[in-house]
């Protein structure tokens, strides 16, 4: 032994073979002993955690699926008071859809949904050509699509007659050409007009939604910027809105959007009370939004802004290229997070009369030819799973947008 | 080693590139930089050494702008540094910079990388930008890992993809800012050669380093600064042969003892 400790110069000819793991280090027993029967404390609570699923699960599945009523009408659902009442979702989906939208119009709304998917998923698919000319469709055009084939065109047709005879009587006017450019598609579509009074469901969700969160984005990051620029004006500004906007409830702002503010309005003044909303909404998530982006911002090293300069990048482009899509890569998990509040935000539309997905099923429940133990439960019930499946979309789709951008820097 | 200032790429024209006078700066009360007066020519390859705190780093950093000085002069190949925006984006153009911690852009591709700054500073189109830095990065000898991320390399390979990307851009002026730091050991000999190489073409360089054989191979001029002043200035064998300054000698001693 002693010899050994004295050796000097040893040289190690060959490399040591790699040698399989010990078997009990893989497979489903060897994962079943660390993760749930790993010491006594362990164990125990395994067996908690498995008695509160037994407790809740088969009950909570009974209720809405085995135990529930699938078929028929409301007799059915009051035969049986102990499951869900699916018909009565089934019999009124199309008013959980659109609302109160004409029947007539619905097609309208159709059309945009299935355009939604489509850009939507087109977007999603990494390997989709033409993504960014999808993108520029999806971000500037459709909304204005959808815009006037939601609301109609008639109306603003007779706008534009309206002004073209106002001109006309004072002797024309430079926008007249731009008037007439603007009649023909209007006038071509010949859209009756659906007061936005009359949307509802769904529709009205992704529409309070999608706005919000296609503007507040933007916002946000222009919000942040301005936050943390070196002009103290700007800084200040930006600071003042952000920290307004954070520091009032939603439902206060949904209030003073529908209260206060035509009070500011010139008289005869009309503003769509749920562009006043959409509006609030979007405000109200870019301010979250810009607070989730500052943090992004202040992750990035100095020295990353020091390389883009150095290489004679002037701000914007620096901002553009280099700083920001670091610095949102880093906080999508909060952008997707204040995503999914916004969306679910959106039911509180209820409070100043606007009949979203909620407000409409909840309106549904007080129809007495419904008056059944079960329909409530089902409603409600309806509505989680419905909101579940979108915001769980939005976490999953960032998980995986996370794992895509991951380029192999994070240490 | 012997200076190899024989070779005919590397002779110094008369033309001064950079011009220092009476510069100073200050970080709020405390007083960095003073004094500094400092003519380079064009092809002169400067090493400014110093302890820890002498403001060699941030003297280098003002030539670019990334640091403001509040006094005194700084012409760029004739273009004075001032507050005008204009100025700064131009010198910035005739000036690389490499870095201790390499600053790559995680985000993009080695080649984009390379690419960026040719593409949206000089407006080069795409095609002509990428063979432009695929000669480069042959040049620094990794034009395999043009399609990797930079957090894929290693320190050495990021160094030298930091330097193919300055060259891109086609400067005049290279400021090292001790390029090799932050390296393993094994790896600082594979920059160094890379900016030896670099020397020999007779690009104009100012290095701060710590690298002593680096600036008795390629320099022709040593900078010694201590407490934000230039102590000492002389060519590499008088430098490090017969120091004048006690501060400089102290120094010398110091790094060169193990």
């Amino acid at each position: 032994m002693a010899s050994q400790h004295q050796q000097t110069g040893v040289v190690n000819a060959g490399d040591l073979p790699d040698l399989p793991a010990p078997i009990r280090t893989e497979g489903a027993v060897a994962w079943m002993r660390d993760n749930l029967f790993k010491g006594v404390w362990n164990t125990l609570l395994t067996f908690v955690g498995l008695a509160l699923l037994l407790y809740t699960i088969p009950p909570a599945l009974n209720w809405l699926i085995f135990n529930a009523n699938w078929t028929g009408g409301a007799d059915a659902c009051r035969v049986n008071p102990d499951g869900a009442c699916w018909p009565f979702v089934t019999t009124r989906w199309e008013q959980f859809l659109y609302g109160f939208y004409e029947k007539s119009e619905r097609w309208r709304i159709n059309i945009l949904l299935v355009i939604l998917s489509i850009g939507i998923i087109w977007l999603a698919i990494e390997k989709m050509p033409l993504k960014k000319y999808m993108a520029i469709f999806m971000l500037f055009i459709f909304p204005v699509i959808a815009f006037f084939m939601m609301f109609g065109t008639e109306a603003y047709v007779k706008d534009i007659d309206k002004a073209l005879a106002l001109s006309a009587a004072d002797g024309g006017s430079i926008f007249d050409p731009i008037r007439r450019l603007l009649r023909v598609p209007l006038a071509a579509a010949n859209l009756k007009t659906v007061e936005t009074s009359q949307w509802g469901g769904f529709t009205l969700t992704l529409v309070i939604a999608l706005s919000g969160i296609v503007a507040s984005l933007p916002l946000g990051v222009l919000l942040a910027l301005g936050r943390r620029s070196k002009m103290k004006i700007i800084s200040l500004l930006s600071t003042i809105f952000i920290e307004f906007w954070r520091g009032i409830p939603l439902v206060a702002v949904l209030f003073m959007a529908t209260i206060m503010f035509p009070l500011f309005l010139p008289p005869g003044a009309n503003f769509d009370q749920l562009m006043r909303a959409v509006i609030g909404v979007a405000l109200f998530a870019s301010a979250y939004m810009a607070e989730v982006v500052r943090g992004g911002l202040q992750a990035i090293p100095k020295g990353q802004y020091e390389g883009a300069m150095a290489l004679g990048l002037p701000y914007s482009k620096m901002m553009r290229l280099i700083i920001m899509p670091q610095a949102l890569k880093v906080v999508i998990p909060g952008i997707v997070n204040t995503f999914i509040g916004l969306f679910k935000d959106t039911t509180l539309v209820l409070i100043i009369a606007l009949f979203d997905l909620l407000g409409i099923v909840q309106a549904s429940i007080a129809d007495p030819n419904w008056s059944i133990k079960s329909v409530p439960y089902t409603g409600y019930a309806f509505v989680a799973i419905v909101f579940w499946i979108c915001c769980y979309s939005m976490a999953r789709y960032s998980r995986y947008i996370e794992d895509k951008l991951h380029t192999g820097h994070k240490r | 080693m012997q200076s190899e200032n024989e070779n005919p790429n590397m002779q110094v024209s008369d033309e001064v590139v950079i011009q220092i006078e009476d510069m100073n700066k200050w970080y709020g009360q405390f007083h960095v930089l003073k004094d500094i007066n400092l003519n380079v020519r064009r092809g002169e390859r400067i090493v400014i050494c110093g302890p820890s705190g002498s403001g060699k780093s941030t003297l280098i950093r003002c030539i670019n702008r990334l640091e403001e000085h509040q006094k005194g002069l700084i012409n760029v190949d004739g273009i004075e540094l001032t507050n005008d925006l204009k100025n700064i984006d131009a010198i910035r153009r005739e000036v690389g910079m490499v870095f201790q911690h390499f600053n790559l852009f995680p985000h993009l591709t080695v080649l984009e990388n390379c690419t960026l700054a040719p593409i949206w500073v000089k407006k080069m189109p795409k095609k002509e930008a990428e063979e432009v830095a695929m000669k480069y990065l042959e040049r620094v000898r990794i034009p395999e890992q043009a399609m990797k991320f930079p957090g894929q390399l290693s320190g050495g390979q990021q160094q030298r993809v930091a330097i193919a990307r300055s060259l891109c851009m086609n400067p005049k002026i290279m400021l090292f800012d001790e390029p090799t730091s932050a390296l393993d050991p094994e790896m600082i000999k594979e920059v160094l050669d890379v900016m030896i190489e670099l020397a020999r073409e007779g690009m104009t360089m100012i290095c701060v380093t710590h690298e002593m054989g680096f600036a008795k191979t390629v320099a022709n001029r040593v900078i010694f600064m201590d407490e934000g002043q230039i102590i000492e200035e002389n060519e590499p064998n008088q430098f490090f042969d017969n120091p004048q300054s006690d501060r400089t000698k102290l120094f010398l001693s110091q790094i060169l003892a193990h």
